[in-house]
């Protein structure tokens, strides 16, 4: 309504100062609301994409999540048995008709798998011996899930193959080890095979654990080295899309029996941080707007303290009590709306601030910046907040100014 | 024909103080009545009911042949909107507006004419009030008497079939409260609207039509001519 709008701005426009005090305290709240969120979501978004980026997004595994029912168990279904110091069988580990399961998965749309074998060893170059994790892999398939390739800094993937017993090793093993791109470096197995390998490539991803443990051979070098012939104990799987990862998990758990794990429940503890810290945003930001939805409620109580005698004459006139609340209500609403304006583009300006902030560190995903989110959601969200905490500020007043009785009014001020 | 209809009005406080009791009276389109009484006779109090600005604890106001008694607050407001006019003591103009804005303020509620038209209306109320040169002044670019007239105006602006006045001239000098009745006068005598104005002035109730007089709250004389 026109008529209610512009009786609104003329009252504020009354009480400019108090109204831009009341205004700079949402734009103030709303403003902080979005650097931190979009700090925060920059961050988490960051590291998300690195997670999604590195590791594979399903990682189907040589085991189940419960323990087999023991055959005592099976034996006496209804009955309470309870059983303890159980050995697990000695069965050869490994994920079972895994080509079958190979076909399956990869027929799957957006979906691609790669089977792996990993097992320690103990890499002996000269008088050093270090202890590494080997996974064998099939490089045409491990390339469509992994990104070892981009890590990659001398050889290649496939040169795996042209040597007899290829191995790639991280950049750290490499210099402690002392070999260097075509050395033969002799790997010992706990099951006692011995192979002699030629190092055909070197990466380097920057995290510490796998450059200082991992190594990749053949999916076939390392079943003889772990002398489990054609034994696999992990399909990595990557998906087109991320966001499926969980419900396939659940999907393929099912249907297979294997323990199943998305790559949001391998990272579930960091995620869980993540709620925690919007969690602690939301409270933060929150309390800043409910001061400022004070000030709102502030500025409403006063102009309708101040604004009696106008209201008595408005409900002569025939305004009904719902045109009074709504006339202060959406003053309320508009000191929201101007405060939401006003820091959307000083949350703005901050981001801009924060995002020409470089550190000093030298870390090895090369961010030296702040991870800055730029969604319009953040903003809609801060002002969608700022608009409604205004208003909700205002409704206690409106009501008041909306129950007046003009008759006293009009007496007193006679 | 009859306008406004109040039968055995009563107006009693919870605290127990009787405002006005017992009034009965009729008033017809055209008249343009003198309340009148001492101070705390009630004067206000009646206005106010027969205003629908207030209910009477037991009785009944008809207006135009409607009982209000059982007519909900908004209906009441739109009653007070189109068919009443209000004009206090104090002129009670909002301060951020023009006068101008001030009359168009219940026009524009309204919303039965189109923005120019309504502007039309106001202006040409003003000018009737002579008031077409300040109609873009605020209410404290304006004299008391000046003042007056723009409230008198607002409360003209959805042309009511009644108008009632609380003591419109106590803030005025004697040359402004002797034009604002002759104003009230006209209003009554051309467009066939009730006036219904209180006043504690004895000289200028002889202007009016009728004189109600109130002592205690009751109707003690009323005489026409
Ligand atoms: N809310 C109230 N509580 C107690 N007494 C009241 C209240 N309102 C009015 N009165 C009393 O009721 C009586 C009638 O008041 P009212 O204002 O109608 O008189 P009035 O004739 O208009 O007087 P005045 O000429 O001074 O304006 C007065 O004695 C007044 O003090
Ligand atoms: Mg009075």
């Amino acid at each position: 309504m026109r008529l209610l709008l512009d009786l609104a701005r003329g009252m504020l426009a009354r009480r400019r100062r108090q109204t831009l005090v009341s205004v700079t305290g949402v734009a103030l709240g709303v403003a902080f609301f979005i650097a931190i969120a979009s700090l925060m979501r920059g961050f988490q978004t960051y590291f998300i994409q690195q997670v999604i980026d590195v590791q594979p997004h399903i990682v189907i595994k040589d085991e189940t999540r419960t323990p087999p029912a023991q055959a005592a168990e099976l034996a006496i279904t209804d009955g309470a048995v309870s059983i303890n110091g159980v050995k697990p069988r000695d069965r050869v580990r490994g994920i079972r008709a895994s080509g079958e399961k190979l076909d399956i998965l990869e027929a799957m749309p957006g979906v691609a798998a790669a089977p792996i074998l990993t097992g320690p060893a103990l890499l002996r170059y000269g008088a050093r011996d270090l202890s590494v994790t080997i996974t064998g892999i099939d490089p045409q398939r491990y390339r469509r899930v992994a990104n070892l390739e981009k890590d990659m800094i001398q050889g290649r993937l496939e040169d795996l193959r042209s040597a007899a017993n290829g191995l790639i090793i991280g950049s750290t093993l490499a210099y402690r080890l002392g070999v260097q791109l075509g050395d033969t470096v002799i790997a010992v197995s706990p099951r006692g095979v011995t192979l002699q390998m030629k190092i055909v490539g070197i990466f380097h991803t920057g995290l510490v654990s796998l450059d200082q443990t991992q190594g990749y051979a053949l999916l076939k070098v390392n079943q003889v080295l772990q002398d489990r012939s054609n034994v696999v104990n992990q399909i990595l799987l990557r998906l087109d899309d991320v966001t499926q990862a969980e419900p396939l998990a659940r999907r393929i758990e099912a249907r297979f029996g294997d323990r199943t794990e998305s790559w949001e429940e391998q990272n579930r503890n960091i995620l869980t941080v993540f709620v925690i810290q919007n969690a602690i945003m939301y409270s933060v930001t929150g309390a800043i707007l409910l001061v400022a939805a004070f000030g709102i409620y502030n500025i409403i109580s006063t102009v309708v303290f101040e604004k009696t005698r106008d209201i008595a004459i408005l409900k002569s006139l025939g305004f009904t009590e719902g045109d009074i609340q709504a006339l202060f209500l959406l003053q309320g609403a508009i000191a929201g709306l101007l405060g939401a304006v006003l820091g959307c583009l000083l949350g703005q300006a901050m981001i801009e601030g924060l995002a020409q902030v470089r550190f000093a560190t030298e870390t090895p995903a090369g961010n030296d910046r702040f991870m800055l989110a730029q969604d319009w959601r953040i903003f809609a969200v801060a002002s969608g907040f700022a608009v409604v905490s205004a208003g909700i500020a205002a409704v206690i007043p409106a009501r008041r100014a909306a129950r007046l009785d003009p008759v006293q009014i009009v007496r007193g001020a006679a | 024909m009859t306008l406004l209809v109040a039968e055995s009005v009563t107006k009693r406080l919870a605290e127990g103080v009787t405002l006005v009791s017992d009034i009965d009276l009729r008033v017809d389109g055209g008249e343009f009545v003198a309340i009148t009484g001492p101070s705390g006779s009630g004067k206000s109090s009646l206005l106010y009911l027969l205003g629908l600005l207030d209910r009477p604890t037991s009785g009944r106001v008809l207006l135009e042949g409607q009982d209000t008694a059982s007519l909900a607050p908004p209906a009441l407001a739109a009653l007070r909107l189109a068919r009443l006019g209000f004009v206090f003591q104090f002129h009670f103009l909002l301060p951020e507006f023009s006068a101008l804005d001030n009359v168009l303020i219940p026009i524009r509620r309204r919303g039965v004419l189109k923005p120019a038209e309504a502007e039309a209306r106001a202006m040409s109320l003003l000018g009737a009030l002579g008031l077409a040169d300040d109609a873009r002044k605020l209410p404290e670019q304006l004299s008391g008497g000046m003042r007056q007239r723009v409230a008198i105006a607002r409360a003209l602006a959805n042309d009511p079939v009644l108008l009632l006045a609380d003591e419109p001239t106590g803030n005025l000098d004697t040359k402004n409260a002797a034009a604002v009745f002759d104003i009230f006068a006209r209003l009554a005598q051309e467009d066939g609207r009730a006036v219904l104005v209180v006043t504690h002035d004895a000289d200028l109730a002889h202007r009016a039509t009728r004189r109600v007089h109130l002592v205690d709250g009751r109707i003690v004389s009323d005489e026409r001519g």
